[in-house]
């Protein structure tokens, strides 16, 4: 088992996936051959061809254009949800561990309960407060229990990082706290948090294709999840839908958990 | 059956039931926080602006709006104590507890069904795959666990649906009669494929370290044969972080369920919770949310206070 993972870890091609699905989020929607929302009743459900290479889809839409600006949707969602988690999740979780006592009980209860729930029913139930779900409540619901993880890092190196002789230094020269903090700790977070975040984005692309399949997704948005849910409502008959979206998610999601893997072993010297 | 209870061990016990039900009560309050801290008016959010003002009232009156925020609190406290957990706003003759109740069993046989795949699956596999470390065996085992998690449930459903489903035709489509148990299969596969992978691994490294033993080596040089060996001296040791592991997964089982059921087209816990959130039934959502969060605490606390009674390590910590 070491081995193939030793081996899988060894050649990034995890990497590779992770920069073609961001050049592709980038430049999909320019590159993409037809208008992912034009309505071609005569070709509905075409397997593969020359005209339309991943063939076509619900109302003749072309799955690849479909693909490709679904890549950039699963791109912002991901790198902004990741983005705000990380920078709340430091925030809370520094503080927490350098300030202890009753701050890190109040974070850390918060964190326990938001934890309390499967990811997934809570931003179900985040979303079903508002009438027409749009981009921002789908990236606000995977933020609220986004954050936990990365306060839960941040919050578990301050309490070693704060005991370091350096830190303990600083703070008998007088350095303010919010210097120490900015200075000495969170620099040294960022290892792990790069790493912890690699594989977040996975998640996160994956909660958002979850979402998006159960119909929760932002409207209008073409979205990999809600092309897999097409898919799969007429997967008896015209499999091809579900098979290329899914395998687009299964292959994002994929790429950036070896990479995460990749990193650490990069970055960890202690696991080298 | 107390008096056999050490202080130290009824102290763990206690605190750890205490702390459970403080969970409890944050979780309930969460659920009640969640629609009072919309910015601006949460029916007018929850609705929609195409609403008329009848529905509105009706939504306002359900929740309990009208009244002051404490008041609020207290009766749907309340309705959370009596077992009703209140009242579905599309059917106003049946509370939440009794729809939930309804379809509750389809979801713990689903979970039960894709607990036992992942256990038949990664016991056997982690065991071998520990025992012949490197070798072979060890290979398909990891070979096994890196797949099963890489693969999505949303599409590993559609994917066993066409392979065994449409392809070999041995076993029921979405939407055939759900009599039988083989209709069972692919759905629990569906959750317990990625369950089964992260067991696979967890049960091979607890294996891996229980055989570096000393234990282990005495019992060898005694001649205990190779399978007592594995299955009666190490296994019995290693399931127990494994089954810790196992209960953290629950929440992922959980969600599971709510995506296989509607790739599967089958009743369930999970199906109810997305119909009432297509039609706004806001009370039902907030009772499904937290049915499924205090199943996943009541599970943790009893795999914790199991956990307590039999290894005397944990009450310390």
């Amino acid at each position: 088992m070491k081995r193939v993972r030793a081996r899988l870890r060894r050649t990034p091609i995890g990497l590779g996936i992770v920069l073609c699905f961001f050049v592709l989020g980038l430049v999909g929607p320019w590159i993409a051959p037809y208008d992912p929302l034009m309505i071609d009743l005569l070709h509905e459900y075409e397997p593969p061809s020359w005209t339309h290479l991943l063939g076509t889809g619900d109302n003749g839409i072309d799955i690849l254009s479909a693909l490709l600006h679904g890549a950039r949707l699963a791109a912002i969602v991901g790198v902004v949800v990741v983005g705000v988690s990380v920078v709340f999740g430091t925030l809370l979780g520094t503080w927490a561990g350098y300030a202890g006592r009753l701050t890190d009980h109040v974070i850390t209860g918060i964190a326990d309960l938001v934890q309390a729930f499967p990811a997934i029913v809570l931003n179900i139930a985040i979303l079903a407060l508002v009438a027409r779900p749009g981009l921002m409540h789908l990236i606000v619901a995977l933020a609220v229990n986004g954050w936990v993880l990365y306060a839960r890092l941040a919050r578990a190196e301050t309490l070693t990082l704060r005991e370091r002789e350096f830190v303990e230094a600083a703070r008998a020269l007088g350095v303010p706290t919010r210097q120490i903090l900015r200075r000495h700790v969170v620099p040294n977070l960022l290892g792990p948090l790069v790493i912890q975040a690699t594989t977040g984005l996975g998640v996160v692309i994956l909660a958002e294709s979850t979402l998006s399949f159960l119909g929760l997704g932002p409207g209008k948005a073409v979205s990999w999840g809600a092309l897999l849910d097409q898919g799969t409502s007429v997967l008896l008959r015209f499999p091809h839908v579900a098979l290329f979206s899914g395998g687009a998610i299964a292959v994002t999601v994929l790429g950036f958990n070896l990479t995460g893997d990749w990193l650490r072993d990069r970055l960890d010297p202690l696991l080298r | 059956m107390v008096r056999m209870m050490s202080p130290g061990l009824l102290r763990y016990l206690v605190g750890r039931l205490l702390r459970a039900l403080l969970t409890v009560v944050g979780l309930v309050t969460i659920v009640f926080l969640l629609v009072r801290l919309i910015p601006g008016d949460p029916v007018e959010a929850i609705l929609g602006d195409q609403a008329g003002p009848e529905e509105k009232a009706e939504l306002r009156r359900a929740l309990d709006l009208d009244r002051p925020v404490a008041q609020q609190y207290l009766s749907f406290l309340g309705d959370m104590a009596d077992g009703s957990m209140g009242t579905s706003f599309r059917r106003p003759d049946r509370s939440v507890w009794s729809m939930m109740r309804d379809v509750l069993p389809h979801t713990i046989v689903l979970a039960i069904a894709a607990l036992l795949v992942a256990w038949l699956v990664a016991i056997p596999l982690g065991t071998i795959a520990a025992a012949k470390a490197g070798r072979g065996w060890d290979k398909i085992a990891s070979t096994v666990a890196v797949a099963g998690l890489a693969i999505p449930n949303i599409w590993l459903g559609p994917l066993l649906i066409l392979a065994f489903g449409v392809k070999l035709r041995w076993l029921p489509l979405p939407g055939d009669d759900l009599a039988g148990p083989e209709a069972l299969i692919l759905p629990a596969l569906t959750i317990g494929t990625a369950f089964a992978a992260v067991l696979t691994r967890q049960t091979r490294a607890a294996m891996i370290e229980v055989l570096a033993q000393q234990y282990i080596t005495a019992a060898r040089a005694r001649g205990v044969p190779s399978v007592p060996l594995l299955l009666r001296h190490a296994l019995r040791n290693a399931l127990l972080p494994v089954m810790t592991i196992g209960a953290a997964q629950l929440g992922a089982l959980l969600s599971g369920t709510i995506v296989t059921e509607k790739i599967f087209e089958r009743p369930g816990l999970g199906t109810l919770f997305l119909d009432a959130f297509f039609a706004r039934d806001i009370p039902v959502v907030q009772g499904c949310v937290l049915i499924i969060a205090v199943i996943y605490v009541v599970v943790n606390l009893i795999v914790d206070l199991a956990y307590g009674v039999v290894d005397p390590r944990v009450r310390l910590s």
